[in-house]
């Protein structure tokens, strides 16, 4: 079976420290997984490895069957060029916690920017896309505003509508809640609550959020030292899980959950 | 008599009068100098900060070596060597074309630091979502960094038009007559200094104060995301 992606005994450091040793995962498509853990965990890192925003020291990365970080030259396999890289990133996109919207181009320029330049549309049809996305994720009435005049979850809305007008196979969300004011985060939940059911998409994402992750996510891996811990269904991994320090990080996050709602009523 | 002008000794009013015409013909060589040494500070300023960006280290190397040693060295000395010595090599050029070009190369390495620190101060997760929508390096230049990184740019780089306008006397060493030379031969020939040295540094003074006037009206027009794009 090919999967639509898959890590095979993929090691990853910075410098001296190893955030992946021998990690092994796999996605099937359509699938929705949702990784979770203590930060330095490595969840984040699989994902910038698969954007192709960070590289790997060893062990091999494969997007439908094929080596992401490398290629065949004379039949043997060779660290990646630019050329292999640029064709992979193709079917992938990414949201970022911070948004990373372009400020110096308006929210219509943000979406149409890739889908003219890189897949050559022409500004009509990509106009034509991006107001359809736009549309979806409620931001049309925006569509000439600058980014500096947005609000974080408008920020992150229009970040998705970005990435899903590449047409992404693969959308990766690096938590994309976490830089928002609480009453945002339910939004930006909903829509990607909406794109998951309205699109053929295979969705990575790290997120804390376990309410959203019960309702979207096939599967829960629980990330630790560079390591799966432990993976299931989510009822399973938050009802009954078998690993203490899982258990040990999910009732850490739901009370401080509880503690911040608390602290909320208060003020 | 200087230019074909001549002075009136009658009284100090007089005197200042008939200097001013004289001074101005300075004036127009130094702003030419400040002016042209300023476009080649820019654009070379440019060439040097790619050139050192680059991975190849052949160029780069070569390229902070050479900037460092003009940055670190005096720009009379350089300034000597251009005039004096390249003609022994068969290279001679008029005073006033060396001079530009001495000011134009000693600023250039000030300015390869500005343009260095502006493509630099751009967020690194602009050019990581660029990257993530495949945007090439040629387009995340030109529509992504370079539009964001003009408005750190333009405003530093106008603060080294003030400085240049200021350095500009240092041309008279190699005979070019520009404000301060023009002024200071006034002095020599009448034995007068107060004067002529008086109306040169008022004339800088409303050079830079020009000058200074324009850099924050170029600041505040800066777009705080960016040049737009539509």
């Amino acid at each position: 079976m090919t999967y639509l992606a898959q890590f095979e005994n993929v090691t990853k450091r910075f410098g001296d420290t190893s955030i992946l040793h021998n990690f092994n995962f796999e996605v099937t498509s359509g699938e929705h997984v949702v990784l979770m853990g203590p930060s330095g965990s490595g969840k984040s890192t699989v994902l910038r490895i698969l954007m192709t925003l960070e590289g790997i020291q060893d062990g091999v990365v494969y997007v439908e069957g094929e080596p992401l970080w490398h290629e065949y030259r004379n039949g043997v396999l060779k660290p990646a060029r630019e050329a292999h890289l640029r064709r992979m990133r193709n079917g992938i996109g990414m949201l970022f916690q911070h948004f990373n919207l372009f400020p110096n181009m308006t929210v219509l320029r943000n979406v149409i920017e890739a889908p003219m330049n890189v897949q050559r549309l022409s500004r009509t049809e990509a106009t034509e896309r991006a107001d359809e996305l736009l549309e979806r994720v409620g931001m049309s009435n925006k569509r000439d505003a600058y980014p500096l005049s947005l609000s974080g979850g408008q920020k992150q809305r229009v970040a998705i509508a970005r990435a899903m007008a590449m047409r992404p196979k693969l959308l990766m969300f690096d938590e994309p809640t976490s830089a928002l004011d609480p009453e945002m985060v339910g939004d930006i939940l909903e829509v990607i609550k909406d794109l998951a059911q309205a699109y053929d998409l295979t969705m990575l994402i790290v997120t804390h959020e376990m309410g959203f992750a019960r309702e979207v996510a096939d599967r829960v891996c629980f990330f630790c030292d560079g390591q799966i811990l432990e993976q299931g269904k989510p009822e399973t991994i938050f009802t009954e899980p078998t690993e203490a320090r899982t258990r040990q990080f999910l009732s850490r996050v739901t009370g401080a959950k509880k503690a911040k709602v608390g602290s909320e009523a208060q003020s | 008599m200087l230019f074909g002008i001549h002075w009136n000794l009658a009284s100090q009013w007089s005197f200042a009068l008939s200097i001013t015409p004289i001074l101005l013909i300075g004036m127009k060589v130094t702003v030419e100098a400040t002016v042209f040494g300023f476009l080649i500070a820019m654009s070379l300023g440019l060439v040097f900060a790619l050139l050192r960006s680059m991975p190849l280290r052949a160029v780069s190397w070569p390229t902070a070596i050479f900037v460092e040693f003009v940055r670190d060295t005096p720009l009379l000395i350089q300034l000597y060597f251009l005039y004096y010595v390249l003609p022994n090599y068969g290279i001679s050029l008029p005073a006033l074309e060396t001079g530009v070009i001495t000011l134009g190369i000693q600023y250039s390495a000030y300015t390869s630091e500005v343009y260095r620190a502006g493509l630099e101060a751009v967020p690194f997760g602009q050019r990581e979502a660029a990257r993530a929508l495949n945007l090439g390096s040629f387009r995340t230049y030109r529509d992504v960094i370079i539009p964001q990184a003009i408005p750190r740019i333009v405003p530093a780089l106008a603060n080294y038009l003030v400085s240049i306008i200021k350095d500009t006397p240092i041309l008279s060493a190699i005979t070019v007559l520009e404000m301060l030379g023009v002024g200071k031969i006034i002095g020599d020939r009448t034995f007068r200094y107060l004067i002529p040295l008086t109306l040169v540094g008022i004339l800088f003074l409303i050079l830079t104060v020009i000058a200074a006037w324009g850099v924050r009206f170029v600041e505040r027009r800066m777009p705080r995301g960016g040049v737009a794009l539509k």
